[in-house]
């Protein structure tokens, strides 16, 4: 679906963000983009989705290069982005005027997301609070049924109750041709939701897997001694240590946590 | 729904499956909730689900009716009474024995609240 080959960006008057770049994803996952400040995370979402462009390199998304803006990917396209604006007018109004330039959207679904986040259609979206307006934004990407959906920290602003709500809507409104691209910091937010890892670390990805292949590979464990079980990274935590040990039999949950901060650290797996 | 900290999340939701075939809220040879409707209800990613649901098939916990759905197999109690017992055999009992054995403790010791009718020593 997404193919990315030596791609390189970089801001005007700056230093280089992306080298040579190269990462491909296919639909029907839902993938968490790691990295820390600065890493280039939502960079490479705004390439992907045409609000920049690269330098050089090759950058395809489902077969339109993002630069074009052809209307046949833009209208399956749907960006949540960090930081957003709304013009003065009622959640009603907006889809009358939005909802055209997505030919698959899906009335019902957002009908029914609204009502799950408690939102009414006559609310004008600007006296919304921000969290209000994420869980708008949220329902109108997932009812447009784009194909490439990108969540720019989609739990930011969400209050406790509806950071559940996001994982049970998003997992039970997604269909397999579809693509979820997650950038978030909370990881705890997005656990058991994501399918894949993909960690961007000084304009590069560092790591690239399935959570399938990582529970395959290494164990998270508690323990007291980090020495003992012969662990690839550990970290000390209140009665012990967090470790990631190399898995012996069974799988164990993964702690994306640690294995951002063991991947980031240097470590292989 | 909340996940233990050591489990796979697969296996965690196949133990959860399990234990509702035991309790009778999924009788044998009933359906059991679609691959999407469990990934809703639990904020879990769909593929996860599906690696289950493929488990206890492997296992003959679960049928798969083409078009049709899942169901709990006829025999599914029987099968994962086989499969709990492993477990605890395998897992859960050594790390018993450990225990009792760092403690210090003696089999004439614990028998007492094998031996009692009531439960709740």
């Amino acid at each position: 679906m997404i193919q990315i080959k030596d791609l390189n960006f970089a801001y005007p008057r700056q230093q280089a963000l992306f080298n040579s770049l190269s990462v491909n994803l296919e639909a029907g996952s839902i993938t968490g983009l790691l990295g820390k400040n600065g890493a280039g995370k939502t960079s490479l979402l705004k390439l992907l989705t045409g609000l920049l462009h690269p330098v050089s390199g090759e950058l395809s998304v489902m077969d339109h290069q993002p630069r074009k803006r052809d209307v046949s990917m833009l209208n399956d396209v749907f960006m949540v982005p960090e930081e957003f604006y709304f013009p003065s007018i009622t959640i009603r109004d907006y889809l009358k005027a939005y909802t055209p330039f997505y030919p698959r959207f899906d009335f019902e679904l957002f009908d029914r997301i609204l009502i799950e986040f408690e939102l009414e259609s006559n609310r004008n979206l600007q006296r919304l609070s921000h969290g209000q307006k994420k869980k708008f934004l949220i329902a109108f990407a997932l009812s447009s049924k784009c194909r490439f959906l990108v969540l720019d920290e989609p739990t930011n602003g969400l209050d406790i109750p509806s950071k559940a709500l996001f994982r049970k809507i998003l997992a039970g409104s997604l269909d397999e041709d579809q693509l979820v691209i997650i950038s978030t910091h909370q990881v705890k937010d997005v656990e058991n939701l994501i399918d894949k890892i993909i960690i961007l670390d000084n304009g590069e990805v560092i790591f690239h897997q399935t959570i399938l292949e990582i529970s395959l590979k290494v164990a998270f464990v508690s323990g007291t001694s980090a020495d003992a079980s012969g662990a690839i990274y550990s970290e000390p935590v209140p009665g012990g240590y967090r470790m990631m040990i190399p898995n012996g039999h069974e799988e164990s949950e993964v702690d994306i946590e640690l294995l951002f901060n063991a991947i980031t650290n240097g470590h292989k797996i | 729904m909340e996940f233990k900290n050591t489990k796979g999340i697969f296996l965690q939701i196949a133990d959860s499956i399990s234990e509702k075939v035991m309790e009778g809220k999924y009788p044998p040879g009933e359906k059991i909730p679609s691959v999407r409707d469990l990934a809703a209800e639990m904020g879990v990613n769909p593929n996860t689900v599906m690696r289950t649901y493929s488990e206890l098939q492997a296992r003959g916990i679960i049928d798969n009716k083409r078009g049709v759905g899942y169901y709990a197999s006829t025999d599914a109690v029987e099968i994962i009474l086989k499969w709990k017992r492993k477990e605890f055999f395998e897992t859960e009992l050594p790390l018993i024995v450990k225990q009792t054995r760092i403690l210090g403790i003696t089999l004439d010791e614990i028998k007492p609240y094998f031996e009692s009718t009531n439960n709740s020593i």
